[in-house]
């Protein structure tokens, strides 16, 4: 039988631009101390490990094998997942099902970046296919820009409404000592900040981290006793659905769609609006907090500006979005979508200190990268049927 | 726990350079032929794994390129870096855990569009190591010197394995280089790395293989008799060469002794009618075979002398030509497990070997083979 | 698919991945560089738990998973362990280095651990493992791991 999986434990670097102090190993070591510290493990309990980043980032082949001495690996099963900016949900999925399959009972996921090691944008123009995409196209912006571009034609937004996910990202990393950027910006410091892409602003879009992100899972075998109020994972989903950038459906997320939708059916949740109480989105520009909530069914599609305008996603608000900051704040992109699901987990958990939203019952986190591509989780506070 | 199944394979003929294929068209070559093996459609698969490498590939989010040639669209799927073997795994828990019924995994690699120097240089410590310009030809010839100089294998006996493989190759018409050569043409050969001729290393290669995972609730349902996962491992050593005993495979002892004690095997010479194994230079096979326990400690060399390893002998090793004949990294593993299965299903043609009821396939990431994955494959579930 | 592709000579698009990238050696590498390069010592790390000393020097000890706080020096001779020569010139290898290049796999006395560097002043022939070495240091150093320029045999 299948097992069910819980996240027991979480571990994060204080995520900073750059890290000189430590090579990529050292970063990687410093998650995994704190993960087994949380979940008052030692390395000796865990049974594989799981890791993931983007290669061209650090220019290091065979990184699994690289980073044992930073990730404890060595005499123990590691396997490398990578997917790009997804890859921290990645991982995580990917733990998930190591211990559910009954191979493992208690499994570390890693997901770590240096990006001050590289030109991130060059790195990036490496992802698009070098005979089409990659002479005409530069790094991640211009895509994400023709997706505002299509939704503000689409439903009538602007960049003010941008401009306020920033703000509240923003004010939400005031509570979370791990993040990057921390001090609060305005409307219109965000609309003075100088123009990226129209409609993208710098301040509507995430900065370049160095971090490492570590999460211990465990099965229903031992997760309760390794900590009593696990994070139990109620379902994944992943759609990695274009190849070219042509192909999307400019304005609209159909991987988050199409996955959320698996999600909430796999949960047996009908209205997320009301039964999720806290989400970690992997959204590394502003405008992919309108876009996105309305693709995972939060609100009708056009409505998320109003939504986030009158204060349901700040904390203390009906749903609260990224209470850590979220990527706009702190985006060690390979470790990105981990710190989602560690923060939604932490949220669960009741251990996110003075970013908690009270009594959390379901949480979301994601990935967000590929061509379009989305990963996702749901968190639960009780035991899945 | 439940079991799996590989319920259907298929590959690319291994070239030295497919030219006319895409990363794409290669796999969707591979999964076509996979789909057609099983008997389903791709919409009888509902989740994928495809095996790549950023750096082999020359692209980051090398997953991207081969996701819909895969058939990924609208479900769900991920992407393993490392060798096949590795993503099979993950494709297996993805059973496992509950969550889907079919996984189709695929490894694609085409070494001919980069150089593969360069690239595996790039696998040591930026910091400590690289500069120095050591890549995975001259590392292995470290280790091949380190093996010989232990258990006295000679240049002769690792010639010999090349002669086996290549010959084994003229019964695969997937192979890249089928070749009926001597002990004295391997030894003649160029010496790229002492101690390892050009003879003694793999081709440089494209092709893409996928297989067909099936949860045991349908693993029946489709045209293949299932072949079962018994056993399966995988273990990382230490990263640096100097951490290690470059002469050992701790690693891979491990690993297969956990495969092995999954599968219920208590004797591997006995109980393993046949096994392809990660032959990138020829004294891989040896050394490998010993760590795994198939053959005595510092007797894989005269085994091989007496004909053990044949088509016809004791347990046929690398019967498809092994990665001597056609080596797509990534993809490498998936080819041995591909033709592990179609033994045990004496599907496997000209290379058939007589019994084959209980496979071993084994794959590996890193330099020296630091990380090692051992499988089971088993007729009976 | 083959009809229509009759007579398509396919096409090569020739292309690199050329990302730049800057390193950061850490605290425990820059330690190690900085006494190569100005003392011309070599240092490891003690694991306060297990006593391995560790060359490279690691910030924690990858073994008993504990961090590392010893450091001390080793001699800058030590045993071949294996080696490795290349006969061609493979890409990776330096332009400065022609072939024959050796490289041993070399442990300092005082270390537990080997590491990789270049053999010299010594014909390939003439390399064994067991073989004594000494560091001969570059002249100009920089703080990279080649102020080591080579090992060469002990007389």
């Amino acid at each position: 039988m299948a097992k069910r999986v819980a996240i027991v434990g979480t571990g994060q670097t204080f995520h900073k631009s750059h890290r000189p102090d430590v090579n990529g190993q050292e970063l990687i070591n410093e998650a995994v101390v704190k993960a087994l510290a949380d979940a008052n493990l030692k390395m000796k309990d865990i049974d594989a490990i799981v890791i993931g980043n983007m290669d061209h980032f650090e220019g290091i082949n065979y990184v699994d094998c690289w980073s044992v001495d930073g990730s404890g690996g060595t005499m123990k099963p590691i396997i490398k997942l990578t997917t790009g900016g997804t890859t921290g949900c990645t991982v995580a999925i990917g733990g998930y099902h190591l211990v559910g399959s009954g191979m493992f009972d208690k499994v570390l996921v890693i997901g770590w970046e240096k990006n001050s090691e590289s030109d991130t944008t060059g790195a990036i123009t490496t992802a698009f296919d070098p005979v089409w995409d990659r002479q005409v196209f530069a790094g991640a912006i211009s895509g994400l820009a023709a997706e505002a571009q299509a939704y503000i034609a689409r439903y009538g937004a602007t960049d003010r409404d941008g401009a306020r996910v920033s703000v509240r990202d923003r004010k939400h990393a005031m509570n979370n000592p791990y993040a990057q950027l921390r001090k609060e910006v305005t409307l219109e410091e965000v609309l003075a900040s100088p123009m990226l892409a129209d409609p993208i602003h710098l301040l509507d879009v995430c900065p370049r981290s160095d971090g490492a992100c570590a999460v211990i899972m465990a099965s229903e075998d031992t997760a309760e006793k390794i900590c009593p109020k696990p994070d139990w994972i109620w379902a994944t989903a992943a759609r990695h659905t274009y190849s070219y950038l042509g192909d999307a459906d400019f304005g609209r997320l159909t991987s988050m769609k199409e996955g959320s939708q698996e999600l909430w059916k796999k949960a047996g949740i009908k209205e997320p609006r009301k039964e999720v109480d806290v989400i970690e989105l992997y959204q590394p520009y502003s405008f992919g907090g309108l876009i996105w909530i309305e693709d995972m069914g939060i609100v009708g599609p056009g409505e998320a500006p109003r939504y986030i305008w009158d204060g349901n996603t700040d904390m203390g608000g009906e749903l609260p979005i990224n209470p850590s900051g979220g990527v706009i704040a702190t985006n060690p992109i390979g470790a990105t979508g981990l710190i989602r699901c560690a923060e939604a987990a932490m949220q669960v958990m009741g251990k996110a200190e003075g970013r908690q939203v009270p009594d959390v019952n379901f949480a979301f986190s994601s990935g967000f990268g590929g061509c379009f591509w989305t990963d996702m989780i749901l968190h639960g506070k009780k035991k899945p049927k | 726990m439940d079991r799996a199944a590989i319920i259907g394979v298929g590959m690319t003929k291994i070239e030295k350079s497919k030219v006319r294929d895409t990363f794409a068209d290669m796999a969707w070559e591979a999964v076509n032929k996979a789909l057609a093996d099983a008997g389903m459609t791709i919409d009888d698969i509902d989740n994928v794994v495809t095996t790549s490498s950023d750096f082999w590939d020359g692209r980051t989010i090398s997953c991207m390129a081969v996701g819909d040639a895969s058939g990924a669209a609208h479900k769900n799927v991920t992407c393993v870096e490392g060798d096949g073997t590795y993503g099979a795994f993950y494709g297996m828990t993805r059973s496992l855990s509950g969550s889907y019924k079919t996984t189709l995994v695929t490894g694609h690699s085409k070494g001919s569009q980069s150089i593969s120097s360069l690239i595996t240089n790039s696998a040591f410590d930026p910091i400590y190591e690289r500069s120095l310009g050591m890549d995975m030809v001259t590392a292995c010839a470290m280790q091949a010197r380190s093996y010989m100089h232990r258990t006295k294998t000679t240049p002769e006996q690792m010639a010999l394995v090349s002669v086996k493989n290549h010959g084994n190759a003229m019964k695969n018409p997937l192979a890249q280089l089928p070749m009926n050569i001597t002990v004295n043409d391997v030894l003649k050969s160029e010496m790229i790395a002492d101690p390892l001729h050009k003879l003694d290393c793999s081709p440089v290669s494209d092709g893409c293989a996928a297989v067909i995972i099936a949860h045991e609730s349908v693993a029946t349902k489709f045209k293949q008799k299932p072949v079962w996962i018994k056993g399966v491992s995988f273990c990382a050593d230490s990263f640096f060469f100097g951490d290690r005993d470059l002469s050992r495979v701790k690693s891979l002892t491990e690993a297969a002794k956990k495969a092995y004690a999954m599968a219920g095997i208590k004797d591997p010479k006995k109980e393993i009618d046949v096994a392809e194994i990660y032959d990138a230079f020829s004294y891989q096979e040896l050394m490998w075979l010993e760590e795994m326990g198939l053959a005595d400690d510092a007797t894989a060399g005269k085994l091989l002398e007496k004909g053990d390893f044949n088509i016809e002998g004791r347990l046929p090793v690398n019967a498809s030509g092994g990665l001597l004949s056609g080596h797509p990294v990534i993809a490498a593993g998936l080819y041995s497990m591909a033709a592990v299965v179609k033994q045990i299903r004496g599907d496997a043609g000209g290379f058939q070997v007589k019994k084959a009821k209980t496979g071993l396939v084994q794959g590996l990431n890193g330099l020296g083979g630091q990380s090692h994955c051992v499988w089971i494959l088993d007729q009976e579930k | 698919m083959s009809d229509q592709f009759q007579g398509i000579a396919p096409m090569v698009y020739q292309s690199k991945i050329n990302v730049p990238y800057s390193w950061w050696a850490g605290d425990t590498a820059t330690r190690f560089f900085v006494a190569l390069r100005d003392e011309k010592k070599i240092t490891a790390t003690k694991c306060g738990t297990c006593g391995k000393v560790f060359l490279p020097p690691r910030k924690a000890c990858p073994l008993c998973f504990t961090a590392n706080v010893e450091w001390v020096n080793v001699s800058d001779e030590g045993t071949v362990l294996t080696f490795s020569v290349a006969r061609r010139q493979l890409a990776a290898i330096p332009h400065d280095r022609k072939i024959p290049v050796i490289w041993g796999l070399i442990k300092l006395d005082g270390a537990d651990t080997a590491i990789l560097h270049y053999l010299d002043e010594v014909k390939p022939e003439d390399v064994i493992i067991g073989m004594r070495v000494k560091a001969v240091f570059s002249e100009t150093r920089k703080g990279t791991i080649r102020d080591i320029s080579h090992f060469k045999p002990v007389k």
